[in-house]
C-alpha cells in the first residue's frame, strides 16, 4: 500500500480503496521454506521481492532440516486446521500424504503448470487437483573419479554390471597400490527413504515397474525386480563396504570427497561440495546419469524435490496463491538456479545461457532430470510411507544377506496387499 | 608390602578410576569442540588433537538466527519448569511421605503411569490443548507441557528422600504447634538441599534438551529452544549436515550447563553431612 | 494408630491441600492427551482427516478379514519391538546402576578438583540428545569414525566394523551411547542418596575397623537402596521408551526396532492414529506390566512413613 491508500483507509474510505486497489490489500502470510542456511536465505530474498512489489507482510517461517521431522511438524498443523501458516514447501512425496489439506492450485496457475516438468505436474496432480506447484528438483546422479578412469583407461559405465567391473578392477589396483582404504561403490543404504529412492532406481533401470504402478497394481514382485535388487546385494562387501548399509547421503559423500571410492550415487548437491577449495578430489569428479540395468534396460533417477503448496485452511488463499506463482516462475527459479545451484522445474531453464554458465552440468542431465522416476507416492496417497518402509526393509534385508531377493520380494508383496486391503 | 606402598597403590588405583570415568565422559564433548573448530573436509578425517582453529561456525551460529535469543528462551523455560516443578514437587511429597492416608499408594501408582505412555502418544493431545488455552507458540505453553515430563520424576524422588528422614525432625516442630507449611520450610528444606539441586538439576536438563514438545508448540525463530535451533541449522542443501555449525553450537549450549553444575555442587555437598542434623 | 485424633485429621487435611495443585496441574497436562490416546485407540482416526473417524472396537489389536488375522496382537514386528525393548532396557539400566553407582562412590570421596570432575561426568547428560545421538553416529563411522580408527591403532581390531550397519553391532553400539549418555543420572541420584545419609553410622563401623567394602554392602547400601530404586524405576521407565538413540544408530529394521520406535512410525511416518494410539496404549500396559512387578519384586516402598 502506498502512503496515499494508507491515508485513505484511514481516512475510512477504506472500501473505496479497497474496490481500486484489489487484492493489494495489505494482509500477512507465513510460508515455510527451509531450514536455516543458505536454503532459508534464498527462498526470504525471493519472499522480500514478492512483497516489495505487493505491499503484502511475509513471515519466513524455518522448519527442520531433516524431512521426517519436517513432515511430522507440518502434519500436526494440518490436523488441527490451524492457519498458522499459509504456504508450506513439501516434498516430492508428500502431496499424496497431505494433499487433502492443501487447496486446487489449477484454479489459480493452470497454464504456468505447463510449463514445468510433467512428470513433477503429475506427480503433484492427486485426484485431478494440482495440490503442490513444482519449485526445484532433484535426481540421483553417478559421480566418478575422472582421474582414476583416466588412469587405468575406463569409460564412465553405460550399465551396473559395467560398472561394477570397473569398480572391482580399480578398488583392486589400487589397494595394491598401498591405498588400503579405496572402495568401488557407495550409496545410500540405510534403511530410510534414502535406500527407498536407491532401490526404486536400480528396479526402475532393470525395466521392473516402481513397486506400484500408477493405476495401483502391485508390481515388485517381478523377476526384473528381484536380478536388481540381487545385483546390488552383490556389490556389499566387495565395491561397497558393509557400512554402506548405514550410510545416508552424507555418509556416502564422506567416504567420496576423501577419495576412498571411485564411484557414488548421489544428489546433485554433492557437486560443489566435491568440488569445493579444500576437497582432497577438486577437480577430479565427473557426474553421469545412472547405468543402466543390462544392456537392454534405461537410465533411471529417482524423482527428489520441493513443491509449494497452500493451505486450505489459509486466511488468504488468494494471496497465498500468488505468492506462489511469483516464487515458482521462471525468473525466480533462474535466479535461485544461479544463486545456489537448485535444479528449475521449468523446462526451458536447462537452455538458459546464465543457468548453463553457473551449473555446467545441468544440460547434460537435462534427460535426466525429465525422466525422473517418481516414487509411488501419489498412487499410494495416505499408505506411501508404509509401502516405502516395507520396501526398504526388504531391500536392505536382502543387502544384508538375512534373505536373498528371491524371498524378499514375495514377502513384501504380500505385505502391500494387506495395506492396500481397503483401497489405497 | 608395607602398609605406605599400599596407601599408594590405593591412592594410584583411585586416581586412575577418576581418570577414566572422565575420559570416557568428556572424550566425546572433546571430539565435539575439536570438530567445531574445523571447516570443509577437514570433517572428514580422524584426527586427535586441534589441527586447525577457526571460529568461523561460532560465528555462523550466531549470524544465521537469533541464537542468543534461543539460548535466552531455553533459559527461561528451563528456570520456570524446575521453580514449577520443585514447589508442586516438594509440597505434594511432604504429604505423600510424610501424612499417613488411605490411596497414598494408589496415587503414587498413578502419577507414576504418565510417565508410561510415549511422548509422541500425547503430542497431538497436547497440541490441542496448548493451542485451545492460547498458548501456542509462547514459553509458557511450553513450560506447561514439561510439567508432564517432569513432574512424576521430582515428586517420586523428593517422596523417596522425604520418607527417609527421621520421625524426631519434625516432631519437635509439630509438638510447638507449627503448620505444615512452616515444618517444609524450616524443617525439610535445609535437609533437603542435595536431593532438591539434584532433582532440580535433572529437571532442568530434561527442558533444556526437550525437543519434541518444543517444535511442535513453537512456530517462529525467536521463540525457538535451543535443541530445536540446533535442528534447524541447515548448509546449502537439504542433504549437507553443517557439522562445524552444529557442534559449535552444541558446544555453546552445553556451557551454561557445566557453569550451573559448577554453581550448585557447594549444596549438592551440604545437607546431613555438613551436619545440619543429627539423625 | 486407632483414632485419628485432631492433629491428624488437620494434617490429612493440609496434606490434600498441598497435593491438589500438582494433581490438578498434572489432570490437565496429562489427563486430556492421555485418555484421547487411549480413546483413539479403539478408532480408525487418520492424521489426514482427523474430524472423521468411527470407533472400531479391538479391530486395532485383533481382526479377521478373509481368514487371515490383523491387528497389532497378531503383528510379529510388534513382538519383536517388544523383545527388542526389554533387551535393551534390562542390559542398558543394569550397566547403568553399576556404573553410576561406582561413579557417586567415587564423587563423595573428597578429593582436589572434584568439583570440575563432577561437571564433566555430567557433561554427557547435558549435550542435547539430538545432538548427541548424530555426534556418536559421526564416530562409529566405519570409514573415517574415530571409534574404529582408535581401537585399530590399538590393534584390537584389524578391520573397521560398521557398527551402525547391522542389527548385531547396532545392538551394542545403542548401548554403549546410552549408557554413555544416562549413567549421570542415576550417579547423581545415587551421590544424593549418599550425601544425605547420617555420617554416625559410619563412625560407628570406622571404629569397629569393618573393612570398607562390607561397610558399603552392609551399611550403605541399605540406606541408600530407597533412593536407588526409584532411581531405577524412572531409568528404566526411560529406557523402555527409548526413541532417539535407536532412531539414529541402528538400521531400523525389525530386527532393531523398539516399541516407542514402532508407535511412532504408525503414528507419524503412517498417519495411522487409530492403529498408533493402539500401540501407544499396548506399550504403556507392556512398560505397567513390567514396572509393577519391579515394584513387587523389589519391594519398593509404596505406603510407608509418616504419622
Amino acid at each position: 500500500m502506498t502512503l496515499i491508500q494508507k491515508l485513505l483507509a484511514g481516512a475510512g474510505v477504506a472500501g473505496v480503496v479497497f474496490a481500486v486497489a484489489g487484492p493489494a490489500q495489505a494482509a500477512k502470510l507465513a510460508i515455510s521454506c527451509g531450514a536455516v542456511g543458505q536454503e532459508l536465505t534464498l527462498c526470504k530474498e525471493g519472499v522480500t521481492a514478492w512483497s516489495e512489489k505487493t505491499g503484502n507482510e511475509v513471515d519466513v517461517i524455518s522448519t527442520p532440516n531433516s524431512s521426517t521431522e519436517r513432515l511430522a511438524v507440518y502434519q500436526q498443523m494440518l490436523a488441527s486446521g490451524s492457519s498458522d501458516v499459509d504456504i508450506f514447501q513439501i516434498d516430492v512425496i508428500w502431496p499424496g500424504i497431505l494433499g487433502n489439506h492443501f487447496i486446487d492450485l489449477n484454479d489459480y496457475m493452470a497454464d504456468e503448470a505447463k510449463a514445468h516438468f510433467k512428470p513433477i505436474i503429475e506427480n503433484n496432480t492427486v485426484d485431478g487437483r494440482l495440490v503442490a506447484m513444482p519449485w526445484f528438483t532433484d535426481a540421483g546422479v553417478l559421480y566418478y573419479r575422472k582421474d582414476l578412469l583416466d588412469k587405468y583407461g575406463e569409460k564412465v559405465p553405460q550399465t551396473w554390471e559395467e560398472m561394477t567391473k570397473t569398480a572391482q578392477k580399480i578398488e583392486e589396483a589400487e589397494r595394491k597400490d598401498g591405498n588400503e582404504k579405496m572402495w568401488g561403490y557407495v550409496f545410500q543404504g540405510r534403511a530410510y527413504e534414502g535406500l527407498t529412492c536407491n532401490a526404486v532406481e536400480w528396479v526402475a533401470s532393470y525395466g521392473g515397474g516402481t513397486i506400484v504402478e500408477p493405476n495401483g497394481d502391485i508390481s515388485i514382485n517381478n523377476d526384473k525386480a528381484k536380478q536388481a535388487i540381487a545385483t546390488a546385494a552383490g556389490w556389499i562387501g566387495t565395491i561397497s563396504p558393509d557400512g554402506v548399509l548405514g550410510y545416508d547421503e552424507e555418509g556416502a559423500r564422506g567416504v567420496f570427497q576423501s577419495g576412498n571410492s571411485v564411484f557414488m550415487r548421489n544428489w546433485p548437491y554433492a557437486w560443489a561440495l566435491a568440488n569445493s577449495a579444500d576437497s582432497p578430489v577438486k577437480g577430479k569428479v565427473g557426474v553421469a546419469p545412472l547405468p543402466k540395468g543390462e544392456d537392454d534396460g534405461q537410465s533411471a533417477a529417482a524423482l527428489g524435490g520441493w513443491q509449494l503448496s497452500v493451505s486450505k485452511y489459509s486466511k488468504n488463499p488468494e494471496l497465498a496463491a500468488d505468492l506462489v506463482k511469483y516464487l515458482t516462475s521462471y525468473d525466480e527459479q533462474k535466479r535461485r538456479a544461479i544463486k545456489g545451484s537448485y535444479n528449475p522445474t521449468v523446462a526451458d531453464l536447462y537452455k538458459d545461457k546464465d543457468v548453463l554458465a553457473a551449473n555446467p552440468f545441468f544440460g547434460d542431465l537435462y534427460e535426466t532430470f525429465t525422466h525422473a522416476v517418481p516414487r509411488p507416492s501419489t498412487v499410494t496417497s495416505t499408505n506411501y510411507n508404509k509401502v516405502s518402509a516395507d520396501f526398504w526393509q526388504a531391500v536392505h534385508a536382502t543387502l544384508s544377506g538375512t534373505q536373498t531377493a528371491e524371498q524378499a520380494l514375495p514377502a513384501l508383496e504380500h505385505k502391500l496387499k494387506r495395506t492396500r486391503r481397503s483401497g489405497w | 608390602m608395607n602398609a605406605k606402598a599400599r596407601k599408594y597403590l590405593r591412592k594410584l588405583a583411585f586416581w586412575l578410576l577418576v581418570a577414566v570415568i572422565v575420559l570416557f565422559a568428556v572424550f566425546p564433548f572433546y571430539y565435539a569442540i575439536l570438530t567445531s573448530f574445523e571447516t570443509g573436509s577437514a570433517l572428514f578425517d580422524v584426527n586427535y588433537l586441534p589441527e586447525s582453529f577457526s571460529l568461523i561456525n561460532y560465528v555462523s551460529v550466531f549470524k544465521g538466527q537469533p541464537f542468543g535469543h534461543n539460548i535466552f528462551n531455553s533459559i527461561f523455560v528451563s528456570f520456570l519448569v524446575v521453580a514449577l516443578s520443585l514447589l508442586l514437587g516438594v509440597t505434594a511429597s511432604y504429604a505423600l511421605a510424610r501424612v499417613k492416608f488411605a490411596g497414598r499408594g494408589l496415587l503414587l501408582v498413578t502419577i507414576l503411569s504418565v510417565s508410561m505412555f510415549p511422548q509422541v502418544a500425547v503430542l497431538s493431545g497436547m497440541f490441542e490443548l496448548i493451542r485451545g488455552l492460547g498458548l501456542y507458540n509462547s514459553m509458557f505453553g511450553l513450560a506447561i507441557s514439561y510439567m508432564m515430563l517432569t513432574l512424576p520424576f521430582t515428586v517420586w524422588v523428593l517422596t523417596a528422600f522425604m520418607r527417609d528422614l527421621p520421625r524426631e525432625l519434625e516432631e519437635a516442630a509439630v509438638m510447638d504447634g507449627a503448620t505444615p507449611w512452616i515444618v517444609i520450610r524450616r524443617v525439610f528444606l535445609p535437609v533437603m538441599w542435595p536431593a532438591m539441586v539434584t532433582t532440580g538439576l535433572l529437571a532442568f536438563i530434561a527442558a533444556w534438551n526437550e525437543f519434541l514438545f518444543a517444535l511442535t508448540f513453537t512456530l517462529t525463530d525467536d521463540k525457538r529452544t535451543v535443541p530445536v535451533a540446533i535442528a534447524l541449522i541447515s548448509g546449502a542443501s537439504q542433504h549437507e549436515m553443517p557439522w562445524g555449525n552444529i557442534m559449535a553450537a552444541s558446544v555453546i549450549v552445553t556451557l551454561p550447563l557445566i557453569v550451573l553444575v559448577l554453581i550448585f555442587q557447594r549444596r549438592i555437598v551440604s545437607g546431613l553431612t555438613a551436619g545440619a542434623v543429627k539423625g | 494408630m486407632a483414632h485419628a485424633s485432631s492433629l491428624t485429621r488437620s494434617r490429612r487435611r493440609s496434606a490434600w491441600i498441598f497435593l491438589i495443585p500438582m494433581l490438578v496441574i498434572l489432570a490437565a497436562v496429562a489427563g486430556w492427551p492421555l485418555l484421547r490416546t487411549f480413546y483413539f485407540g479403539f478408532t480408525d482416526a487418520n492424521l489426514s482427516d482427523l474430524s472423521t473417524y468411527k470407533f472400531i472396537g479391538i479391530e486395532n489389536f485383533y481382526a479377521v478379514y478373509d481368514g487371515e488375522a490383523y491387528g497389532l496382537l497378531t503383528d510379529p514386528e510388534w513382538w519383536q519391538a517388544v523383545w527388542n525393548t526389554l533387551f535393551f532396557s534390562v542390559i542398558s539400566v543394569s550397566l547403568e546402576t553399576a556404573l553410576g553407582m561406582v561413579v557417586a562412590l567415587v564423587l563423595n570421596q573428597n578429593f582436589r578438583g572434584r568439583g570440575l570432575v563432577r561437571a564433566a561426568v555430567l557433561i554427557p547428560w547435558a549435550i542435547p540428545t539430538i545432538v548427541s545421538a548424530r555426534m556418536w553416529n559421526w564416530m562409529l563411522h566405519d570409514q573415517f569414525g574415530i571409534i574404529n580408527d582408535m581401537l585399530m591403532k590399538l590393534g584390537i581390531l584389524s578391520a573397521p566394523i560398521a557398527w551402525t550397519a547391522s542389527p548385531d553391532w547396532a545392538r551394542s553400539a545403542v548401548i554403549l551411547v546410552d549408557v554413555w549418555k544416562t549413567t549421570p543420572f542415576m550417579a547423581l541420584l545415587i551421590l544424593a542418596a549418599l550425601q544425605m545419609l547420617p555420617g554416625d553410622c559410619y563412625e560407628a563401623a570406622r571404629v569397629d575397623g569393618i573393612h570398607p567394602v562390607r561397610v558399603f554392602f552392609k551399611v550403605t547400601l541399605p540406606l541408600i537402596k530407597p533412593a536407588v530404586m526409584v532411581a531405577v524405576i524412572f531409568r528404566a521407565l526411560d529406557a523402555l521408551r527409548v526413541f532417539d538413540v535407536i532412531y539414529v544408530l541402528t538400521p531400523n529394521n525389525p530386527q532393531t526396532t523398539t516399541m516407542s520406535v514402532y508407535a511412532r512410525q504408525q503414528l507419524v511416518d503412517f498417519q495411522e492414529v487409530g492403529y498408533g494410539s493402539a500401540a501407544s496404549t499396548l506399550l504403556f500396559v507392556v512398560i505397567a506390566f513390567c514396572i509393577m512387578a519391579y515394584i513387587m519384586v523389589g519391594r519398593v516402598r509404596l505406603d510407608e512413613g509418616g504419622h
